[in-house]
């Protein structure tokens, strides 16, 4: 990293003046301006006295209905719904603690001073651990069932696990897809297409509903392992893709060099070649994981409440009637937080990944 | 509702269906699980079901359920409650998911037939389709509405029955579609359509949203029938049996005049025989249907009251959603709500 090189930052003033003289050069940039300034000014007042000058904070409905404002009450009193879903409330610190360990873990796993293999066990004993944390039935735990679970503590659930587990199956496929051996590569590319080529929702339905009607009498796999597993599955076919794409862009010098070196398949790849595609492909990658992570919401079809679902259930309570707006932005600001973030380390990684000079 | 959805459902039951809807009877099954599966609309029916903000689901349609538990186990705690969507509700109750839907499906002929193989025990609610419009227009009937603008949501039955309703009276429409509800009711609030047309309950709920409710009325006609009810499986008559007499003792408790405030005093003074039995101070009523107790009819109301207060308690005049009973109201009352006799 070559930072010392680097020119100095500009000052904020100079930094200014670009910015103005950029805006204010030319018949055709001070037109297009004045047309940017006049749509905030319409759009940005009106907005910002239904978000916070009419808005009203606490109180009930027909408080927030008189106000005329944003009804952020309605998020408030729906807020813990959200995080927790059909939770049973009284346990409700046990979905708090799972969500504690996993961010923790999420917060570690971004931080390359613990990429050891130890980190791989955390993750292991973290999903006995969250798993029996939320289903309890021992210990002293009360029992709650997978279906009660809910709220953004599932999405997290499901993303992570899903995006976790799917990311080195993905490689594992790319490598398939792309092997010498005709029946390692039809395997592969027969997963990679069945999967790729149906909707997530039907492949949800297939592991929710008709999974059981195919299992021998007796036998039951918890719905939200069948859920997991097909969410999981989707997401290796869709990063396989992008990893293949990463392994199709290296040039062959770098094979065959590899092999100049005696390095035996395994090494090759695992020293030279992975690290090589996957840094490249890191772009293509979030945004395959971002739509991925997105694409939980759609769990609901199935009758999992979800962080997005649980708003949608609240727009049905009687006594909280008309207030659509305020869940969908309040819901889309949890998704851009979330999603932006993963953005914003995916640009770390690559500049940190990145060779300088190039 | 959704006729393509249902068809898909139907399909795949009849591909993978039928080994699973005939192993084991269900009431067993029920009772050796000791709880009994109730599938409700997903995400949320304001009035009828929707997890309030601690995610306990409440409403009409989900103490239809609890008053099953009680049938079932004397206890109506013993529910759980899975939330199901318009396309998955009948693929999950072939499968064995739910047990039981109460997520107001309508009862026709398809849903009942050998084809796909439900029961719908009883009737809990009947519904029409109908058609507000704002008051200052001075419309009482829906014969008068020739030319008019008409709001509706595309690719339902709404949409269809709209339709028959003014080929049949010959008069001419035009029609708004808009795919959301929300949106639908902000074109209808704007003026953009003379008439907002969908069922009744769902229509009701939404003049509650109108920036002036007071202002529109809901034309009396009914331009189809939704009765909507408790769907089971085929195949189990018991279960059947007992979903039925758990909406008659409803009903009928509300034929009798006896309350949750009353019910008490009633079996403990009356000597009315046919609420005696009706109570479990005599008689086997309850071993009958196979309940847990004797006394089933008697917790339930103690528990949640009879039909009207219920209905009152979620969907009433008292609550945002303010339906007046209509047709859901008793035989006795001049509605279509009738209890064969419990003996």
């Amino acid at each position: 990293m070559s930072a010392s090189t680097a020119p100095a930052l500009p000052t904020f003033t100079e930094r200014a003046r670009d910015f103005a003289k950029a805006c204010f050069t030319g018949p055709l940039n001070i037109a297009i301006s004045l047309a940017c300034i006049a749509l905030l000014a319409w759009v940005v007042p009106p907005m910002l006295r239904w978000a916070v000058l009419d808005a009203t904070w606490s109180g009930t409905a027909a408080e927030c209905r008189a106000a005329g404002g944003a009804c952020w009450a309605f998020v408030r009193e729906k807020f813990w719904f959200s995080i927790f879903g059909l939770y049973p409330f009284e346990e409700r610190w046990r979905p708090a603690t799972m969500m504690v360990i996993l961010v923790t873990l999420v917060v570690a796993s971004t931080l390359r001073i613990f990429w050891t293999r130890w980190l791989l066990l955390a993750w292991a004993v973290a999903a006995v651990v969250m798993w029996v944390l939320m289903q309890g039935g021992v210990l002293g735990l009360s029992f709650v069932e997978t279906r009660q679970w809910g709220g953004l503590a599932i999405t997290g659930i499901i993303a992570v696990y899903g995006l976790a587990l799917g990311y080195p199956l993905a490689i594992v496929l790319a490598l398939g897809r792309r092997s010498e051996l005709p029946l390692v590569r039809w395997f592969c590319t027969a997963i990679i297409e069945c999967v790729r080529g149906v909707p997530l929702i039907s492949l949800l339905f297939m592991a929710a509903i008709m999974l059981p009607l195919f299992m021998p009498q007796g036998v039951t796999l918890d719905r939200l392992v069948r859920v997991l597993f097909a969410y999981t599955l989707f997401t290796a076919a869709y990063m396989a893709e992008v990893v293949r794409g990463g392994l199709q862009a290296m040039p062959r010098g770098q094979y065959e060099a590899a092999d100049a070196l005696g390095l035996s398949y395994w090494k090759k790849m695992r020293l030279i070649i992975l690290p090589q595609a996957l840094t490249i492909t890191i772009p293509a990658q979030v945004n395959t994981f971002i739509g991925l992570f997105k694409d939980t919401t759609l769990v609901v079809v199935i009758g999992v409440f979800d962080f997005f679902t649980t708003l949608r259930a609240s727009l049905g309570d009687p006594n909280w009637l008309g207030f659509p707006t305020e869940a969908y932005v309040y819901a889309a600001a949890v998704y851009f937080v979330l999603c932006f973030a993963m953005s914003k380390y995916s640009q770390r990684l690559e500049r940190d990944f990145t060779p300088a000079g190039r | 509702m959704k006729l393509t959805a249902f068809a898909a459902a139907a399909a795949a039951f009849l591909m993978f269906g039928p080994s699973q809807a005939m192993a084991g009877r269900d009431l067993d099954q029920i009772r050796a699980r000791g709880q009994l599966l109730c599938g409700v609309q997903g995400p949320s029916n304001p009035g009828f079901g929707f997890p309030n903000a601690q995610g306990q689901w409440q409403g009409f349609n989900v103490e239809v359920c609890r008053s099953v538990a009680i049938t079932i186990f004397g206890d109506p705690n013993r529910v759980q409650f899975v939330p199901v969507t318009t396309q998955s509700r009948f693929p999950a109750l072939s499968s064995g998911e739910v047990d039981i839907l109460s997520n107001n499906s309508t009862w026709t002929l398809t849903r009942d037939s050998n084809v796909n193989r439900f029961n719908f025990p009883a009737i809990v609610f009947y519904d029409g389709q109908s058609m507000m419009v704002p008051r200052r227009l001075n419309v009482t009937s829906a014969r008068q509405l020739d030319g008019a603008t008409v709001c509706v949501q595309p690719g339902t039955t709404t949409e269809l029955n709209l339709a028959d309703y003014f080929r049949q009276h010959n008069m001419r429409f035009t029609p708004v579609v808009v795919a959301d509800l929300d949106e639908l009711r902000r074109a209808y609030d704007s003026g953009r359509c003379d008439v907002f047309t969908n069922d009744f309950a769902a229509l009701a709920a939404q003049r509650t949203l109108l920036s002036r409710p007071a202002d529109h009325v809901i034309l009396p006609e009914r331009i189809s029938k939704e009765p909507l009810g408790p769907v089971v499986r085929q195949g189990d008559e018991e279960l059947t049996n007992i979903v039925a007499w758990t909406v008659f003792a409803l009903i009928e408790a509300e034929e009798l005049g006896i309350t949750a405030a009353n019910v008490e005093q009633i079996a403990g003074s009356s000597t009315n025989p046919i609420v005696r039995r009706f109570l479990g101070v005599e008689g086997n009523m309850g071993e009958s249907i196979n309940a847990a107790r004797a006394d089933y009819a008697r917790q339930m109301i103690r528990t949640f009251g009879n039909y009207g207060e219920i209905y009152e308690r979620w969907l009433g005049e008292r609550t945002p959603l303010g339906l007046e009973r209509g047709q859901n109201r008793t035989w006795l009352n001049g509605g279509l709500l009738y209890a064969p006799p419990a003996r």
